[in-house]
């Protein structure tokens, strides 16, 4: 019997050993697929890392190296090339490694930090060919970052979520031509500095309300059609336009990966696509934690380290004592607010709320309520899909409510 | 010098290479593409028709009933995966109920067995998630399905075990008469042989023009799918047929053999051969009619969506014939070309018989393929042993569909190789699951560059020029 598995030796798994141990756990171990920690941070080489977290910019093997240092200082155990096959409801967890074959462990708590993946081009059934050089945005800084090969010179970018926006400037540095980012909605779901720093500086079009609706090309691709869409996101067919390139990079949005949690009837949301958890990020099974991209898409790295600590310290506190839930109040949004993590909150300590909006909205105010009374509210000159936001509740205000209801008002 | 050339890899060429491995025979597969089950086979709807579709006394119902029985067992030596799900004939209306009721004798007269009508009650306890608007099904318990590049792929790696030549990039240019038979040239190669097979689907009528024979058309008939995630898999356990109308078998929904949900084909005469493109008006198609079929489908669950092309024939049958002293057709080999493709392998060798072939048994000649799903269907116990032996197998990399490195390298090194990235995804499914490769792309592309000792840079998706990556990077340097 272990007393802490991580599942995950990216930014969220890492922070949340160092967490853990400091809050008295010994007995820790985490479980890692590549052959390194740091996760996907190990090819994003960019800087912009850090900013929250440390006060320096940072790039993202430089961000988690920090991370990985100070998990061999306190000599938290980890297991590299490791694959977690199954986990279950009394946490049970199934993995394979090349030394230790398949191999079976028990643990008092489990976190689960496994990350996202890429939304792929067969989910968006774009008509036309099937040829090489289509790959998502990830893949392509794979190839580019840390394998040094260039997929293509001719590049167009369906999508401006940030991986997205990076690739364009990054294959741009590389000497690639980069014609147009397509953004089927109205604005962009990356953040507003990639959209400067990495179209705007390099003279990238964005193209909001534009989709790729056919690629060509048998062998290699050729060119893609791109068009207008309507109010209904569906292609004006008089606006096509064929753009000619040899390679259409995807950034169409991030799923979390939670195949595993599934696997240990973890619920799942079907907003977030992933677990719904208390303010401690414990799941509805008890002693499974989920932190991180598993858990909900973050937009920065600083605020994973920081979902992190705080599943780190609530498992240690959870192996140490067990499991003390005091209350129960569901936390319920109306449509302008998409979703809020936690779901649900069992302590009736301070909490904060994180959220993210729907659509693009201007001078609202985020209101609090718990069915009766309005509890707190505050002002935004702006809020944006892109953008993660967030509300901190103290703990008084909460006391006693049967449910929270977060609204947003718009003038 | 060639005892025989088969002309084309796809399952029909593959499972008459497979018959024709038992004999002492010297044989060559000339195939076109990189890899093996390329054309119709690749992108087709997966099923072993029971047989009751096909005109009775035609080769294709001849062809299909035996095929179908033959199946089983050639998918148990070639370790396929096989599953005998049943199919059903769905009904909305009296109309699709006479069409049905047709289907039942016709069905009968071509010797399909425990075929029956089956009422909404029972219908809706076989498949709780038909549409209620469904009022009755022929059911045919014999239908299966089965992979049709798994059992190609198979096929032709068994064949080549028993000594079958495979040819690659082989895009045959002109067959000439020899002395002993035909010499068939590609651009930059030739082979001498006395016996020709033509099996090249959608381009057979052109490889029979080569040798004279205008006596067929082949033209190409697109049929577009959409393939579900796994876990959309039990959404149904039969395969499902609307009821057919003149304008073709309809669009079916079908679980696959490895628990996804296929929706389609859309049904569409199309001029180039080469046009493999899907289009807006077939996937929307093939939507409205997978709405109509299920109560409900999660079509966010989405994997993928593409397009075969089938290999239609201008006299409505399978051609297969001996226009040429020493060559036969196997020609249009439409559906249900995949269900009868045993038969036809047989019926081959008896035209070549005719034919002047001798025919003597191998006496080493070893059927059976080692399943390249031993490893995945193996306890944890086998599987710690092999990991023992050979620590490829304990290192994931297709994290999807849970596929090791050392699958993936047995795929390479094992007849017919992989050489190509989809060539991979077809031998163990890696890339094949719902991030389609987007995190174990790149690594086997390096298992591929590695095992094939070809510059990373070469590595292709599916040969010719469909290159993965382009170039180095500046490695730093400033232009």
């Amino acid at each position: 019997m272990r007393d802490l598995v991580i599942i995950g030796g990216g930014p969220a798994g890492m922070s949340a050993a160092i967490t853990a141990r400091e809050s008295g756990i010994q007995d820790i171990l985490i479980l890692e697929r590549d052959g390194q920690l740091g996760g996907i941070l190990q090819q994003c080489i960019h800087n912009g890392f850090g900013l929250h977290k440390f006060g320096e910019e940072l790039t993202g093997p430089e961000y988690a190296w920090k991370y990985e240092k100070k998990v061999k200082e306190l000599g938290i155990e980890y297991k590299l090339n490791t694959m977690v096959l199954d986990i279950t409801k009394d946490r049970v967890i199934t993995a394979t490694n090349s030394s230790d074959g398949i191999f079976e462990l028990k643990a008092k708590a489990i976190i689960l930090a496994m990350g996202c993946r890429e939304r792929s081009k067969g989910a968006l059934n774009i008509a036309g060919t099937r040829p090489a050089g289509i790959y998502s945005a990830g893949t392509a800084q794979k190839y580019v970052n840390t394998m040094g090969y260039l997929p293509g010179k001719n590049v167009v970018i369906l999508g401006s979520g940030d991986i997205g926006l990076i690739m364009a400037r990054r294959m741009t540095l590389e000497g690639a031509k980069v014609r147009a980012v397509c953004e089927i909605m109205s604005y962009s779901g990356g953040l507003a500095r990639n959209i400067e720093q990495c179209l705007n500086d390099f003279d990238i079009p964005l193209k909001l309300e534009h989709t790729v609706v056919e690629i060509h090309g048998k062998e290699r691709l050729e060119g893609v059609t791109i068009a207008k869409v309507d109010k209904n996101r569906k292609p004006i067919l008089d606006t096509c336009e064929y753009i000619p390139c040899d390679t259409l990079l995807l950034s169409v949005g991030l799923i979390p990966e939670n195949e595993l949690s599934k696997k240990a009837d973890v619920d799942i949301s079907s907003i977030t696509n992933g677990a719904i958890v208390d303010q401690d990020r414990q799941t509805s099974c008890e002693g499974i934690f989920a932190c991180g991209n598993v858990l909900h898409v973050h937009d920065l790295v600083d605020f994973v380290s920081q979902e992190a600590e705080l599943a780190g310290k609530a498992a240690a506190e959870y192996i140490k004592q067990g499991k003390k839930q005091t209350i129960e109040i569901a936390i319920k949004t109306d449509g302008k607010i998409r979703y809020t993590v936690p779901q649900v909150i069992t302590d009736s300590k301070d909490v904060t709320l994180f959220f993210r909006v729907s659509d693009i909205y201007k001078n609202a105010k985020i209101c609090v309520s718990d069915g009766d009374k309005q509890i707190l509210s505050k002002h935004r000159p702006k809020l944006a899909p892109g953008e993660m936001e967030s509300i901190t509740l103290k703990g008084e205000q909460i006391c006693g409510a049967k449910e929270l209801y977060l609204s947003l008002e718009v003038q | 010098m060639y005892d025989i050339a088969i002309i084309g890899a796809g399952v029909i060429g593959g499972m008459t290479a497979r018959e024709l491995s038992k004999y002492n025979l010297n044989i060559c597969i000339l195939e076109k593409e990189n890899d093996v089950a390329m054309g119709a086979t690749k992108a087709n709807s997966a099923i072993v028709h029971a047989g009751f579709d096909a005109k009775e006394g035609s080769l294709k119902a001849k062809l299909n009933v035996r095929g179908s029985l033959l199946m089983p067992a050639v998918c148990e030596e070639l370790g396929v995966k096989y599953k005998n799900n049943g199919s059903l004939v769905i009904g909305f209306n009296d109309q699709d109920r006479e069409t049905i009721n047709e289907l039942l004798k016709r069905g009968k007269r071509n010797g399909v067995e425990g075929l029956r009508i089956v009422e909404k009650q029972e219908l809706k306890h076989m498949e709780p998630n038909l549409s209620d608007n469904v009022l009755c099904a022929l059911y045919a318990p014999t239908g299966a399905i089965v992979c049709p590049y798994e059992l190609t792929i198979a096929a032709i790696g068994n064949a080549m075990d028993n000594g079958v030549n495979l040819k690659r990039n082989f895009d045959v240019k002109s067959i000439e008469t020899t002395a002993i038979g035909y010499k068939i040239k590609s651009k930059n190669d030739s082979v001498e042989v006395r016996f020709v097979i033509n099996c090249a689907g959608i381009y057979s009528d052109e490889i029979a023009k080569l040798v004279g024979d205008d006596s067929f058309e082949v033209h190409a008939r697109r049929g577009e799918y959409i393939l579900l995630d796994k876990e959309c898999g039990d959404v149904v356990s039969h395969t499902i047929f609307r009821t057919p109308t003149k304008m073709g078998k309809g669009i079916l929904v079908s679980p696959t053999v490895d628990q996804n949900l296929l929706l389609g084909p859309t049904s569409v005469d199309i001029d180039d051969k080469d046009d493999k493109s899907t289009t807006q008006d077939g996937m929307g198609q093939i939507i409205e009619n997978a709405q109509e079929n299920l109560s409900f489908v999660s079509l966010s669950k989405t994997i993928t969506s593409f397009c075969g092309l089938r290999a239609v024939g201008s006299t409505g049958d399978f051609i297969i014939n001996s226009p040429k002293k020493q060559f036969i057709n196997a020609a249009g080999i439409e559906s249900p070309g995949l269900s009868a493709s045993p038969a036809i392998a047989e019926y081959i060798i008896k035209l070549l018989s005719e034919q002047g072939l001798t025919l003597t048994k191998k006496q080493n000649y070893n059927p059976i393929r080692e399943s390249v799903h031993k490893f995945f269907e193996a306890s944890i116990d086998q599987k710690n042993k092999i990991i023992k032996d050979n620590p490829a197998y304990g290192r994931i990399v297709c994290r999807c569909e849970g596929i090791t490195e050392g699958e993936i390298i047995d795929a390479i090194r094992r007849n017919p190789s992989a050489c190509d990235l989809d060539g991979v995804k077809r031998r163990t499914r890696a890339q094949m699951g719902r991030c389609q490769g987007g995190f174990c792309g790149p690594y086997i592309a390096e298992i591929l560059s590695r095992e094939l000792g070809v510059p990373f840079e070469n590595v292709t998706k599916f040969g010719g020029k469909s290159k993965v990556n382009i170039a180095k990077t500046k490695g730093g340097k400033i232009l």
